[in-house]
């Protein structure tokens, strides 16, 4: 052992790891040279108060949602649907007003997308019922016949894993999304109750993520909760976990009336 | 593989596969239930079997040759091969995935083969798989020529080859299993992050200490490229991956930047990755073996340099072009808009370069199809580079973005520029790391040259017409104000150009595993003593363009 | 970085960076076209054109 050890000791001795002074340089100046354009790019996006709106109903997503959400991630539905309606007159006519840097606020990571195979998802809270969801997620060519998508039948049999919830909602709050004490300790037990309305579980819901809060079942399976349950539950919340969006463009229109005049 | 090395060196050799097995034995067991476990497993079996490779061999004999006196090959040989299966495999899940998008029931009926799961398996192994390797491989050989010195260490290479293929095997066998960090091209979690980094820096510290052993006074320039390659990937994989995982003994982890911070640390990776992985370390190639294989000095040494620190300056800038007209904010548009053109003129120093080089070669151009290789690699390296600062331009942007036809400029860049410079160094390499005379047959590689270049034309023309066509009909209003024509429409608009692609990626695939048995039959060499050219000559003499090794 | 702010970062970053642009141009100007450097770069193009005889002199030797 000791033999070995002092063999290995031998060409350090010897100089052999002695590092030479061009090449040092090189590398200090390509560091140096590749560092100054992202610090200055990146950097003041962090002094956040002008970068990101305020927005003062803006909510975080319930235990359910979220969960949902990592299925869009797993699944890798980013790479074909975009989240970013961008400041076009027809991505506005096509999607709704145009995306808001606060409204990803919460998203860790974003997932603004870089290809729309399928259409911008930003504003689809909303717009289709839970039964068509199941539906076009089961079978979308049952739906939209021409549709290119991949079918996601299994989720509708895949029960939601939930015990990971709280661990996973404590690591949203170590990144900076602000959930309670409660809200991580009841994690498990509100994704269950975002799926019972009318009950003590949903009542808890509601009263910890708001009363706007969307409590139903969405599979239309009542006596699971599976991954369909979360990953509608996200899809039907996207855009709406704030309205600035609607507010800001209805007082852009105004003051362009206003100009108009 | 063992038997260049001391007994000593295979101790320590051993003792690192120990911890490695006991790392993942200990992932095995703390994540059983989750995907982690399954990594546990793969690094496990990955380390037994070289334990069992390095055992077997233990006490052979140790090397008696003064090994510091010839060039450390056996390391290079394996990363040439590794990056040839990585070429089959990537390329493979690419062309299947590109069928799916025309065809979406050709597939099974599992989550595994989704389209969401199966392109970033394509993306990781083209770029980390084929082309990583293909860098490692290539960076070994033209380290120690032109610093004429053997790589510094025994282990060393060994480690940063074989660590870095355990990092892609996980990373695809991960998306395979739905984990994934979503975020573009670095979608391997974090326990796979930390692991690159570990090798990463051996793979620095190896070409730092192979440099300090050089015989020259000047470090030639593709190093520089490729130790640009090294460093500011460390630096953007670093940055970008910073996360909190839910839970030590599982995979799931979530970013630590959110929303628009997010999306602009994202893609400073995401094109520069394109910038330091894509681009500077195939230059890095460019420049040792297209002026090597033509036998004529690289045409202007001082533009190579100032077009290096071109590139490394202007690219760091340019990333938030891929955010036009979204949340972040207009400035940081306008300066990533900016630099995006101004980078034009180092890339199109490089490949001017690159082409000037060969004035006065072109006869060699025309017979040696791996000098060709190279020549049109150079070429879409310019057609590429001026069509990315023309896309970000912010109103072509405003018509690009989203479309097909960014997915068309990435593949101009990657199988035009990037996998046509790496199949010309592989063919430049080859028969000199084996100490061949040539390849195994020339023609393989003319009919894998045209296959590639039929391929790229068709897929980059398919991209072209889809992506604009897509692009044009999602603005288009009919004379009532409204919108003409509805998503759907749209997307069936693209099932011809979807065929079309398709194709092409087939023949772009089909030349690559020509290209694969090429190289895997000069290494076998089977014809023994007999050999034919890798190039038709008119020589009398029957001489190859390129001196044979030793 | 805390005490400065937001314009005070976005100054420096919209102003600096073309200072710093021109330092780094002129710099690698002049070693690309410095007369001494002139020597070491035609050796080093030519160099790699034959260097398959193997490293120059072991390590022993040095």
């Amino acid at each position: 052992m000791i033999r070995w050890l002092q063999k290995l000791y031998y060409p350090i001795q010897a100089g052999h790891y002695r590092l030479e002074r061009h090449s040092m340089g090189l590398a200090l100046g390509i560091i140096f040279a590749a560092s100054i354009g992202g610090f200055v790019e990146i950097a003041p996006l962090f002094t956040i108060d002008e970068t990101v709106e305020s927005a003062p109903d803006m909510r975080v997503y319930t235990p359910l949602e979220q969960a949902g959400r990592d299925i869009y991630v797993r699944e890798g539905c980013y790479l074909c649907h975009s989240q970013m309606i961008r400041t076009l007159a027809d991505e506005v006519d096509r999607y709704g007003p145009y995306s808001l840097a606060v409204e990803s606020q919460y998203d860790h990571p974003m997932l603004w997308g870089s290809k729309r195979t399928g259409p911008d998802l930003a504003r689809l809270g909303g717009k289709y019922s839970d039964d068509w969801h199941v539906a076009h997620l089961i079978d979308p060519r049952a739906v939209v016949p021409k549709s290119v998508m991949p079918h996601y039948a299994f989720l509708a049999d895949t029960p939601l894993e939930t015990a990971s919830l709280p661990a996973r909602l404590a690591a949203l709050r170590a990144v900076g999304v602000p959930y309670s004490d409660e809200m991580i300790e009841n994690a498990a037990r509100d994704a269950l109750g975002q799926v019972r309305p009318d009950s003590d579980r949903g009542d808890e819901v509601l009263e910890r993520y708001g009363d706007d809060t969307q409590i139903r079942n969405f599979d239309g399976d009542t006596q699971r909760l599976t991954e369909m349950d979360a990953l509608v539950a996200y899809l039907q919340i996207l855009g709406k976990l704030t309205d600035v969006a609607q507010v800001t463009e209805s007082a852009a229109i105004e003051a362009d009336m206003e100009a108009v005049q | 593989m063992a038997a260049k090395l001391t007994f000593a060196e295979r101790q320590v050799a051993l003792l690192i596969l120990v911890v490695i097995a006991l790392v993942g034995l200990a992932m095995a067991a703390l994540g059983a239930g989750d995907a982690m476990g399954v990594h546990g497993f793969i690094v496990l079996i990955a380390s037994l079997g070289l334990i069992f490779v390095l055992g077997a061999s233990l006490d052979a004999p140790a090397p008696t040759e003064d090994r510091s006196r010839e060039y450390y090959d056996d390391p290079i040989k394996v990363g040439i091969v590794l990056a040839m299966v990585w070429a089959v495999i990537g390329m493979g899940v690419g062309d299947w995935v590109a069928w799916m998008l025309a065809y979406p029931d050709l597939r099974f009926d599992a989550a595994w083969s989704s389209f969401g799961r199966m392109r970033p398996v394509h993306t990781t192994g083209i770029i980390f798989g084929f082309g990583g390797n293909a860098l490692i491989a290539t960076s070994m050989h033209v380290m120690q020529r032109t610093s004429r010195a053997r790589l510094a260490g025994q282990i060393a290479p060994w480690f940063v080859l074989l660590g870095y293929n355990l990092f892609v095997v996980l990373a695809v066998t991960g998306y395979v299993m739905g984990v994934t960090q979503s975020k573009e091209y670095a979608e391997a979690e974090w326990y796979a992050d930390i692991w690159l980094v570990i090798v990463w820096v051996a793979y620095f510290a190896l070409y730092i200490r192979t440099l300090a052993r050089r015989n020259e006074p000047h470090i030639y320039v593709a190093n520089w490229y490729y130790l640009a390659f090294i460093l500011v990937v460390a630096v953007l994989h670093i940055v970008n991956n910073l996360a909190v995982p839910a839970s030590f003994t599982a995979a799931k982890s979530y970013s630590l930047f959110s929303g628009v911070q997010d999306a602009m640390t994202q893609w400073w990776y995401g094109h520069n990755a394109v910038a330091f992985f894509l681009t500077a370390g195939f230059l890095g190639m460019l420049y040792y073996y297209l002026p090597k294989r033509a036998q004529r000095p690289i045409y202007s040494y001082r533009l190579s340099i100032l077009s290096f620190w071109g590139i490394v300056f202007f690219y760091i800038w340019v990333g938030s072009h891929h955010l036009h007209y979204t949340a972040l904010p207009h400035w940081v548009q306008t300066l990533g808009m900016t630099f995006s053109v101004m980078l034009l003129v180092p890339s199109w120093a490089s490949a001017g370069n690159a082409l000037m080089t060969l004035n006065g070669a072109w006869h060699k151009v025309r017979d040696d199809a791996t000098l060709r290789f190279m020549f049109v690699a150079a070429v879409f390296y310019g057609l590429s580079t001026f069509e990315g600062s023309f896309m970000a331009i912010r109103p072509v942007n405003s018509l690009s973005h989203y479309t097909d036809w960014t997915v068309g400029h990435v593949h101009a860049g990657a199988m035009g520029w990037v996998a046509l410079i790496t199949f010309g160094a592989i063919y430049a390499a080859t028969p000199i790391i084996w100490r061949r005379e040539t390849m195994y047959s020339w023609k393989l590689v003319e009919w894998h040259f045209w296959l590639a270049l039929a391929g790229t034309v068709i897929y980059i023309f398919a991209m072209w017409n889809s992506g604009i066509v897509q692009g044009l009909m999602w603005r288009t209003y009919n004379e009532a104000g409204t919108l003409q024509y509805s998503f759907m429409d749209t997307v069936e608009a693209m099932h011809p150009y979807y065929i079309a692609r398709a194709i092409g990626g087939l023949l772009f695939l089909i030349g690559a595993i020509i290209g694969f048995y090429n190289i895997w039959m000069t290494a076998r060499d089977v014809r023994g003593e007999v050999h034919t050219l890798d190039h038709p000559t008119g020589s009398e003499a029957g001489e190859p363009a390129v001196p044979v090794a030793e | 970085m805390m005490g400065l702010s937001h314009d005070t970062i976005v100054g420096i970053a919209k102003s600096f960076g073309l200072f710093y642009l021109i330092a780094l141009s002129i710099g690698i100007c002049v070693y690309a076209f410095w007369p001494r450097n002139r020597g070491q770069f035609d050796r080093a193009k030519h160099s790699i054109l034959d260097d398959e005889n193997g490293p120059i002199g072991g390590e022993e030797s040095r």
